[in-house]
């Protein structure tokens, strides 16, 4: 089946722009990528959109769709009805370039600033065997193809600019969750996701995980975790005191 | 607002300079204040009636049922609840409704608990209403001052909602007793008390802060097996955190109610055996 369908892109760079109207083909089976790329082919080839794989793998083609932060590649024309107007817009968290796409160096310099997996000094290659049940936790998280729909929804700093020094954001908190979780790693996580990176700012309003196109729990299993080991380094005297007369090493 | 839909954008929220400029709030199309408004008319009918409930102290108790909001009671001067798990703590100066002792734990666990967090921020406070739906306030700092840092005390609450399960379930026990304090029988209410306990259980063991305490704070799961298992067996049930919430919520104010209209006499408890 195939019909014609409203579509209102977003045309502009960061001097200003506008929603445009356009009326395009629309064919069983397509996405609203192929639309677009319908409409660079027949009506609008100048309009500038990100893209590589078309596979819903390589994270680049992110926008909002009906107001919703979504894949371009993934979302399927099936899912409106044809009579429905299809407003396509840039992710409206980051500094715009043009039309749809967005400059996301922010999360780049956010990525940076989580220092990188740090093992005991003293361990020589070959000298540990990591067991399948300690991998598995952060194996989820591995699966992000840092589309950075969950930076661009999260309310902390998507209504709030100011905030941006302070927050990472859901995808380096959950990096960071990584981490702390990795049976090896010895940095400390904990007081640095809470006062270098903000995860105090975090509301666990869930809209991260609600937008992951890789249905990652990010906040059941890395941002709530993450707050209740910071609640354990920081906030709960009587862990704070079994610790003090335990003097446990970081053994567990 | 700036005005007009071509200048550079100068505002803030998704307004603020470098953003594409575009005037609309938000785009959304769908429903996504009905999540948010529904929240709000529940929770709002349940303290409504919990806060009714627990100010009336009376029709709490009828023999063998105890409501869960009066359980235990922690001061002496409650109806005389024979084998009830009650510890009179707060003496005779206590004079208003027993409930509000106890209520403070359940209340506290719920108020601080990940899920209601989540429910209500959306639902009350707009913060944010749906996902993608802007904030309608200047500056927002979360969970970093207080009283909202107060949040991360949750896991106390979860302690003293163990030991309030504990007892709601004691008193499902003694609910297999008729009225003479005989064992062996069941009535609607036994029945309508397990169901309700059993919810707060797997509302209380599905909770966040009990998954990081068996096992979740760990790094090493294969250094320890069984609270590798526990943490497996909590993480499954705190799959279903939300619907547990909602769940033992409704259950705990039906049985209240049940035990009510039993105690009010509006009511007769159906005998099984
Ligand atoms: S759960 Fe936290 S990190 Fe995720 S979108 Fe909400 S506030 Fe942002
Ligand atoms: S966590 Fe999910 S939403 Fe966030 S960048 Fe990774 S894949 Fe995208
Ligand atoms: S084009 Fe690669 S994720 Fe959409
Ligand atoms: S009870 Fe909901 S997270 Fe603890």
């Amino acid at each position: 089946m195939s019909y014609k369908a409203d579509f209102r892109i977003w045309r502009g760079d960061v001097d200003g722009g506008e929603l445009r109207d356009f009326k395009v083909e629309v064919n069983e089976g397509e996405v609203v990528l192929d639309i677009i790329h319908r409409l660079q082919a027949t009506q609008a080839p100048d309009l500038a959109v990100r893209w590589n794989c078309k596979a819903g793998k390589c994270g680049s083609c992110s926008a909002e769709i009906n107001g919703r932060p979504r894949l371009l590649c993934m979302t399927r024309m099936s899912t409106f009805a044809p009579e429905e107007v299809v407003t396509v817009t840039p992710m409206r968290t980051f500094p715009v370039i043009r039309d749809l796409v967005t400059d996301v160096s922010f999360n780049y310099a956010k990525a940076r600033q989580v220092p990188s997996f740090t093992p005991p000094a003293d361990l020589k290659p070959g000298e540990y065997r990591m067991q399948q049940v300690d991998v598995e936790r952060s194996q989820e998280f591995r699966k992000c193809i840092e589309c950075f729909l969950c930076q661009n929804t999260c309310h902390v700093i998507r209504d709030f600019e100011d905030n941006k020094a302070a927050f990472s954001g859901p995808r380096f908190l959950m990096r960071i969750a990584e981490l702390d979780m990795h049976p090896l790693d010895v940095a400390d996580r904990q007081k640095a996701a809470q006062e270098e990176h903000g995860l105090g700012l975090c509301n666990i309003t869930k809209c991260c995980t609600d937008v992951c196109p890789e249905n990652i729990h990010i906040t059941d299993n890395a941002l709530i975790p993450m707050k209740e080991r910071v609640a354990d380094r920081k906030y709960d005297p009587l862990v704070w005191l079994g610790n003090k007369i335990r003097r446990r090493g970081s053994g567990d | 607002m700036a005005t007009g839909t071509t200048g550079p954008a100068g505002g803030t929220g998704t307004n603020a300079p470098g953003r594409a400029r575009i005037q609309a709030r938000h785009l959304r199309t769908d429903r996504w204040w009905l999540s948010p408004a529904v929240t709000v008319a529940i929770l709002s009918a349940f303290i409504v009636y919990s806060t009714w409930r627990a100010f009336a102290n009376d029709d709490y108790f009828a023999e063998p049922y105890v409501s869960p909001f009066y359980s235990p009671c922690l001061a002496s001067k409650c109806d005389s609840m024979p084998m009830s798990a009650n510890a009179p703590l707060f003496g005779d100066w206590w004079g208003m409704s027993p409930a509000l002792l106890i209520l403070i734990f359940p209340l506290g666990f719920r108020l601080t608990c990940y899920y209601y967090r989540k429910a209500y921020y959306r639902g009350f406070w707009a913060s944010p209403s749906a996902c993608a739906v802007p904030e309608p306030r200047g500056k927002y700092t979360g969970e970093t001052r207080f009283p909202l840092i107060m949040q991360n005390i949750h896991r106390y609450f979860f302690y003293f909602a163990a030991v309030v399960a504990v007892i709601l379930s004691w008193d499902v026990l003694i609910a297999f007793r008729d009225e003479h304090g005989a064992w062996g029988h069941m009535g609607l209410g036994t029945l309508v008390l397990l169901a309700n306990v059993l919810l707060i259980w797997a509302y209380t063991l599905s909770c966040h802060s009990c998954r990081h305490i068996v096992g979740g704070k760990l790094k090493h799961f294969s250094e320890h097996p069984v609270r590798y298992r526990f943490w497996g067996f909590v993480s499954r049930l705190n799959g279903r955190h939300m619907e547990l919430a909602w769940a033992s919520l409704f259950s705990v104010a039906l049985a209240d109610l049940y035990v009510y209209l039993v105690a009010s006499n509006a009511f007769d408890d159906p005998r099984f055996f």
